[in-house]
């Protein structure tokens, strides 16, 4: 098989690209991030149908100098999934954007309340006086 | 009509029976009757088809007549036919369940109208991910119910479950492109993506080349399964979405994740180099699991962190790769979405009963609501374990295949896995007592009293900081009565969670045929291509 150099490394370009996108903050950046990824597996998938050739049509194209038709298949239905859901993704951020005023990704609150529980040490306690750690930690002794 | 002709239909049926009901939208009964007509059709066939698979071995459907090796084929054998049929009888439980909460809430707070297509869409991408004879069809099957799960996760878009959503949607994106990369290198190194047809090429690659495609499959599926370093995604998103969906997802799409593992691993890779690293894989998810589970004091939470702690087991009844082992996976795989499922409902009628799931905020349940305390006792005893229940028999068949294997370090695993199960039995003990058996708080035991319990409710609220998902929201819930329509449902999975330790024997021995099967191998290639690879 033979890949072709100038595909492999668009692929690799989108997929650095969009890996840097993805550890930002805001929604809308991971979006754009997620969508520079997929095209560069996409076209990373191009690379596995092996050397460009006709269609590959019966009739139109010898078989020989056909081109592999599965890959560009399965592109296709990746394409649209990805078309899909990046719908659904910005469709969240601004939904994100409308509740909040910002689409950045949120720290989990439970995760927040078991920090403060290890800071202020009332984790090992019993649980009878759980209740306590609704109130901000600093008014703890 | 020959069973053969019957394998389509779990795709296909929930498909149309979302499109049927998309267009229904403005009929709620008529929507009602359709998905509980296709998903109670769902579980006929699938009871069907493992009896056929069982008797004469896998049934293999070409769509569209294709010659052998070119077109799609859906394949069910014994494993593909037993999780199919448990996930429907457990999709039909739920969707029953939220039935009944739909019509004890009126319509106000569903959106009805698209909570019903995509629920069966949802059970399509499962079908279709279970019964998937190629890589690109499983991918499919996979993206089919990730895309369903993402509407149900995010339902009514309230602030709290569109953080969650983010990091769920986020990080199954990026799992299913890393799926796609995949896909892409074994196309490129064998030329095609027919999992019977690749069992026998991947064998003949160099050594290095099949060890990065099994590598990239298991982080795939691993992201998926939520097997640990790679399951943090799961007990932040799951608690936030509505109770049944939470039960679904709980019991579902994890398990879709675990069987992907199984497949892959005993048919593609079949003398795996990854074995020691699935078992360190395993102990890691098991202990780190349970951990997180002991250190919640929400009920949601805990169970999330438990479910994910037990995928640790059947991921070592795989890596353990005998048949021993493959059987124990299984059986616990029939197990855990039972379980899980019924444990996600229980907690959503506590929340419904209590007001909350915080186990800060409950108490007394047992004597308010004694269906209730029954309903969470023995599904939990179950999960934790504690014979008779097939918890305790499942453990107890992983348990033997790791000292049968006799290697030292499945010694350690067999160790790991009575710590967690013990840790288990801790974490829902200690929400027994919390919030069955101390003294109840004031409100739950008059559930009458609605309006005085949501004030005393906002006013214990106030001053905090937001610290659970329900606190989020304007108000908790205040506590009600439950509704017949969502305890009977969750009273049959209980009671099916029971049974299943009383058709132990029979469950088992069909395990024990099914992973026979896999170790093989050959029943499943030559059924697929009958006239050899080529």
């Amino acid at each position: 098989m033979t890949a072709n150099l100038t595909l492999v490394l668009t692929a690799s370009a989108l997929v650095a690209a969009g890996v840097y996108l993805l550890l930002e903050r805001s929604l809308t950046r991971v979006l754009i991030g997620i969508i520079l990824i997929s095209n560069g597996v996409n076209v990373a998938f191009l690379v596995t149908g092996g050397r460009a050739g006709g269609a590959p049509i019966v009739g139109v194209t010898e078989p020989a100098r056909m081109s592999d038709p599965l890959p560009q298949a399965m592109v296709l239905t990746a394409i649209v999934i990805t078309l899909g859901l990046t719908a659904f993704l910005l469709a969240m951020a601004y939904r994100s954007w409308q509740l909040t005023g910002h689409d950045d990704v949120q720290d989990d609150v439970e995760d927040a309340a078991i920090r403060r529980l290890a800071e202020s040490d009332a984790g090992s306690s019993s649980y009878d006086d759980t209740d306590d750690d609704a109130s901000p930690p600093e008014a703890r002794p | 009509m020959r069973a053969v002709s019957l394998v389509p239909l779990p795709v296909v049926l929930p498909l149309l029976g979302a499109g049927v009901a998309l267009a229904l939208g403005r009929w709620d009964r008529a929507q009602r009757a359709v998905s509980l007509v296709v998903l109670m059709a769902t579980v006929a066939i699938a009871a069907v088809l493992l009896v056929n698979a069982d008797a004469d071995g896998p049934l293999v459907v070409w769509i569209g007549g294709w010659p052998e090796p070119l077109g799609i084929s859906l394949v069910a054998d014994r494993l593909s036919a037993l999780m199919l049929l448990v996930s429907a009888t457990v999709t039909l439980a739920v969707l029953v369940y939220s039935l009944g909460q739909g019509v004890a809430d009126g319509t106000r707070n569903t959106p009805v109208s698209i909570y019903h297509p995509t629920y069966l869409v949802l059970s399509a991408g499962v079908a279709n991910a279970f019964l998937a004879g190629d890589l690109f069809n499983l991918f499919v099957g996979f993206e089919v119910l990730l895309a369903a799960s993402y509407v149900l996760m995010t339902l009514t878009g309230t602030s709290e479950r569109i953080r969650a959503g983010t990091t769920y949607v986020v990080v199954s994106l990026l799992s299913s492109l890393l799926f796609l990369v995949a896909i892409a290198l074994v196309y490129a190194a064998t030329g095609t993506v027919n999992l019977a047809q690749l069992s026998g090429r991947l064998a003949d690659l160099p050594d290095g080349v099949s060890l990065v495609l099994q590598l990239l499959l298991l982080t795939v599926f691993s992201i998926k399964a939520a097997v640990f370093p790679l399951s943090a995604w799961l007990p932040d998103s799951y608690p936030t979405a509505p109770a049944p969906v939470t039960a679904v997802f709980a019991g579902l799409l994890t398990k879709v994740g675990v069987y992907a593992i199984i497949r892959t691993q005993t048919l593609l890779f079949p003398d795996s180099p990854l074995t020691d690293l699935l078992m360190w894989a395993a102990l890691l998810t098991m202990i780190v699991g349970i951990l997180g589970a002991v250190a919640q004091s929400e009920i949601k939470r805990m169970l999330s962190f438990t479910l994910v702690s037990h995928i640790g087991y059947m991921v070592f009844g795989v890596a353990l790769a005998t048949a021993a082992g493959l059987a124990g996976a299984i059986f616990y795989v029939v197990h855990h979405i039972t379980i899980q499922t019924t444990l996600f409902l229980v907690a959503g009628l506590v929340e419904r009963r209590g007001g909350s799931t915080s186990l800060s905020r409950l108490g007394g349940l047992a004597r308010a609501s004694p269906i209730l305390g029954v309903l969470f006792f023995v599904p939990a005893m179950n999960l934790g374990g504690i014979p008779p229940f097939s918890g305790f028999l499942g453990k107890v068949g992983l348990l033997q295949a790791g000292v049968g294997s006799g290697l030292p370090l499945a010694y350690v695993l067999v160790a790991g896995g009575v710590v967690t199960s013990l840790l288990t039995l801790y974490a829902v003990a200690k929400a027994w007592n919390l919030a069955f058996w101390r003294a109840a708080p004031a409100e739950i035991l008059e559930p009458a009293s609605a309006v005085d319990a949501r004030e005393a409710v906002r006013a214990r609220g106030a001053g905090g900081t937001p610290r659970n998902p329900a606190s989020d929201q304007p108000a908790p819930s205040p506590p009600v009565a439950l509704p017949a329509a969502m305890v009977a449902p969750t009273a049959g999975l209980v009671v099916a969670g029971v049974a299943l330790s009383v058709v132990a024997g029979p469950l088992f021995a069909v395990a024990d045929r099914a992973a026979a099967d896999l170790l093989e191998r050959s029943p499943y290639v030559e059924s697929v291509l009958p006239r050899g690879a080529p």
